[in-house]
């Protein structure tokens, strides 16, 4: 391979890394928008949490690495369902604009909560994968990234199946578009939205695991619902397919910008990316359209 | 001399033509009805003439002037004003305080005048309000005046977009449906206030209705459209007893 | 029971329509001029701070309350009142010159940023908000030529006329008296003709096209106005922190913000400032509690971001009206005893509909 080529090629296969993660965060926070129209801020949270728990089992408590993760997706799965049944179902019926305010509420208590209970300091915890490289020719992948994108293409390839082709996923469209006429159709849509939320709970478990390893257990890992954002708000709010996409791009527009762009427009490319698109192309790559008729 | 001309207007989505070429006019002060089966592009005419949308091709005049291409909030200076099909009132705020947004465009405008609420500012706000309660007698909203629109029953939240209408002062009124999920003695006494409201205020009233008996009662003359296209047009008997309209929509 | 006894439609257009309240809110304004000669030197600066926070509050409720426009980011409108300001005053400009060129300075960068926000709404605004909050804080980080950079820049002390204001009761004044202007000034505005074409951009845009509100123009009007009096704001705050860092402006104060206006009760000036003097007193209270706390959950910044988002989650989910619906509904208790019916205030059972679709 041409070696002018190689850092190129090096740059891409990190940022397909570090996207996938971003196209998994984006892929749950367009699942709870499709199934309860409420955008879930406090999904980053959900995430950060979810490393601090993967640490505590496998650091604090000794458990094997594969027992730990299922635990703590169990966990957080349940955390994501009652939130969802305790707390969001309250404000059913109440404008967009309550279900923004509470889950940044959410957000917030998850974050302080985490701060007081395990403090400022970075931690990490060892996986199967920590310390393994591959080699492709000249190109250095570290395995841990392998295994992030092969988790995000199993994950996707399930989810799809699931609302496409399974009555609980066509349930969880329906419910989405008109409540009251899901449920006078049988679907009995509020464990219906728990369900959701643990669902997506539960890939956030698995992204924060995943990502922790990269990225240090820490508080701001809740950043990474902002890149979720920028994804989604990229690929085209609302589609699936768009997420994933949108993911994999910011991925790799950071890294290029970390190496191309002058100091400090790595940190910022997300909320640039944010920003400009919403207001350049609001409808993104595969996005739908929206307006009210009258 | 038509008041209002729709020559030639086209309207498409993609591929969807929600109105084909259509060409009507209106004579100054008479009741004009538009019916037809749903999708048949009613609605989408009134859209077009208060510029929610843009006319692919054609031209609407309206008094002599060609508003075809002008902005969407000048409209209602042009002296047209609607109403909408899914009741469209501001929720949050009183049953008077939507009828002065009917007064926006006659109010007193200057940014720094309303900052200091010179007395210019307040005898403008105190004609409004006088204004409006006119239209509250006429339309016997009195009892409503200070409710928030979110608590009032379905028929009364309707009366009240029609009082917003004709807070503005127009020449011409779009109604979408007026009588759409009012009972009979509420679409009765509208039969009754829409007559009133070409007599004694001198407003053409152009309606989009379902309600056959509301549009023999009313109704001077009535288009039906079907698809997008004019399918006819002529007195309320004539055409109720055209032939394609039965088919396409009253039913043999 | 109290009846209004308008003779006049002048008399429904009065700020204070009822005997009753000229004396309650005459008696809260003596109080409040009579103040910093009865109470000890912190409370007098802790006044000053609410003030100040009520000023800020109130220009975002003009945004989100009024006209619908969510703003997650208004820090960086208070940011770039309180850094120009400072620029200004270390350029030797006199006091009055200097806010008011920072207010027009933020006024100006409110429709900036404003005019793309037209296309914007909703949700996606609330994103961009968001991102915009997260992007100012970095940028005051590293324009280091005129903030300063992380290291921070000094704040002048005000002059005005040859008085100094930065002294504790002065300075209190000064905030009292920017405070009662801009409450003026506002309340004008949202009881005439603009105050209610923003309501109506909020609640319909299609309606309000009929009725010839302009709305793209109202927005853009929403943003400039509520920029420059939370540029305002942030010119007082700078002279209150002494010291302005980047991290003061930053998520959290624009939280803060968004927290003030829907704690306080959206649509209602009334609602701004008890939401600014509920928040503004939150971190006073926070640090009184810690004490009282187990050492282990004292931890710094953990415990004022938990508290901040289970009031917010309370509010929203048990009164989204805010304190301020709860003083309504107090009043009209008191206003119809004993003919009051508790269910008058009763959500009815409500079902999602879908914003996307309808």
């Amino acid at each position: 391979m041409d070696p002018q080529l190689v850092p190129i090629v090096q740059l891409a296969l990190n940022g397909i890394g570090i996207g996938s993660i971003y196209a998994l965060v984006a892929l749950g926070i367009v699942l709870t928008y499709k199934a309860t129209e409420v955008l879930n801020f406090a999904y980053g949270d959900i995430l950060m949490l979810s490393a601090f728990v993967g640490w505590g089992l496998i650091v604090v408590a000794g458990a094997p690495f594969w027992l730990a993760v299922i635990l703590t997706i169990a966990i957080v799965a349940v955390l994501g369902y009652l939130l969802e049944r305790h707390v969001m179902r309250v404000i059913v019926g109440q404008p967009q604009f309550a279900g923004v305010m509470l889950t940044i509420a959410i957000a917030f208590m998850l974050r302080g909560g985490v701060s007081m209970a395990f403090g400022p300091t970075s931690r990490s915890y060892p996986t199967p994968w920590s310390g393994q490289i591959t080699h492709l020719g000249p190109i250095v992948i570290a395995d841990i990234n392998l295994v992030i994108v092969a988790a995000a293409l199993l994950v996707t390839a399930t989810l799809f199946l699931f609302l496409r082709h399974t009555q609980l996923g066509v349930a969880i469209q329906a419910a989405s578009q008109n409540q009251l006429a899901a449920y006078l159709c049988g679907i009995r849509v509020k464990r219906l939205n728990s369900l959701v939320w643990g669902l997506t709970a539960a890939i956030a478990a698995l992204s924060g695991l995943l990502l922790a390893p990269v990225a240090l257990v820490d508080i701001s890992l809740w950043f990474v619902v902002l890149k979720g954002l920028a994804a989604l708000v990229l690929g085209g709010f609302g589609s699936i397919p768009g997420a994933i996409i949108g993911g994999l791009l910011i991925g790799l527009i950071e890294q290029f910008a970390g190496v191309y762009l002058p100091d400090g427009f790595k940190e910022m490319s997300a909320q640039l990316v944010l920003i400009s698109v919403l207001i350049f192309w609001p409808r993104g790559l595969l996005g739908e359209a929206h307006g009210r008729r009258v | 001399m038509s008041y209002l001309r729709v020559e030639g207007v086209t309207l498409r989505f993609g591929g969807v033509h929600a109105i084909r070429d259509l060409s009507f006019a209106v004579t100054q002060g008479e009741i004009f009805a538009i019916i037809g089966p749903n999708g048949a592009g009613k609605t989408s005419v009134f859209n077009v003439i208060t510029r929610v949308f843009n006319a692919n091709t054609g031209r609407i005049i309206f008094d002599g002037q060609d508003i075809t291409d002008v902005p969407r909030h000048r409209v209602v200076d042009h002296g047209v004003a609607r109403t909408f099909q899914n009741i469209e009132l501001f929720e949050g705020v009183s049953v008077i305080d939507n009828l002065l947004l009917g007064r926006h465009r006659f109010a007193y405008g200057n940014l720094f005048a309303e900052l200091c609420w010179l007395p210019s500012v307040q005898r403008n706000e105190a004609e409004s309000r006088a204004k409006v309660e006119d239209i509250i007698d006429f339309l016997e909203l009195a009892p409503y005046r200070n409710s928030l629109v979110s608590a009032l029953p379905y028929g009364v939240r309707k009366v009240v977009e029609l009082g917003r209408a004709l807070a503005t002062q127009p020449r011409l009124l779009l109604l979408d449906e007026p009588a759409s999920g009012l009972n009979p003695e509420e679409a009765r006494d509208l039969a009754f206030w829409i007559d009133d409201i070409r007599s004694d205020l001198g407003i053409t009233v152009v309606m989009v209705e379902h309600d056959m008996s509301l549009v023999a009662q009313a109704a001077d003359r009535v288009m039906c459209m079907n698809a997008g296209q004019l399918l006819a047009i002529g007195t309320a008997r004539e055409v109720q007893s055209n032939p394609d309209v039965i088919a396409a929509y009253l039913g043999a | 029971m109290r009846f209004s006894y308008d003779t006049s439609y002048y008399d429904a257009q009065r700020i204070l329509r009822y005997r009753s309240d000229w004396m309650s809110y005459g008696l809260l304004l003596v109080a409040l001029m009579v103040a910093p000669w009865l109470l000890p030197a912190y409370y007098i600066g802790e006044l000053s701070y609410l003030f100040i926070a009520c000023i800020a509050s109130l220009g975002l409720m003009i945004l989100i309350g009024y006209t619908g426009q969510v703003s997650l980011g208004h820090a960086a409108f208070m940011a770039i009142g309180a850094y120009a300001h400072t620029w200004f005053l270390n350029h030797d400009w006199g006091f009055l010159a200097s806010i008011l060129s920072a207010g027009a300075l933020t006024g100006a960068m409110g429709l900036v940023i404003g005019l793309p926000a037209i296309r914007v709404s909703g949700l996606y605004l609330a994103m961009v908000t968001l991102a915009g909050a997260l992007l100012t804080e970095q940028i005051l980080g590293r324009w280091k030529d005129v903030t300063g950079g992380y290291s921070g820049v000094s704040v002048p002390t005000p002059v005005i006329f040859g008085i100094d204001f930065g002294a504790l009761r002065p300075f209190y004044f000064l905030c009292l008296f920017v405070l009662a202007v801009v409450l003026f000034g506002l309340f004008n505005l949202m009881r005439g003709r603009t105050g209610r074409a923003f309501v109506g951009v909020r609640d319909s845009e299609a309606a309000a096209y009929t009725l010839g509100i302009w709305v793209g123009g109202y927005k853009v009007l929403a943003f400039v106005i509520s920029a420059t009096v939370t540029g305002i704001a942030g010119a007082l705050l700078a002279h209150h922190l002494q010291f302005l860092t980047p991290d003061g402006f930053g998520l959290t104060l624009s939280m803060e913000l968004v927290l003030m206006v829907v704690i306080g009760g959206l649509g209602s000036l009334r609602g701004a400032i008890f939401g600014a003097v509920l928040i503004g007193l939150l971190p006073n209270l926070i640090s009184k509690i810690k004490p009282l706390l187990p050492t282990a959950l004292s931890a710094q910044f953990g415990l004022e971001t938990f508290v901040f988002g289970a009031i917010l989650a309370a509010f929203v989910m048990f009164e989204p009206t805010g304190p301020n619906g709860r003083w309504l509904k107090l009043k009209a208790l008191f206003e119809t005893f004993p003919l009051y019916r508790r269910s008058t205030f009763r959500r009815g059972k409500a079902y999602m509909h879908s914003e996307r679709y309808r």
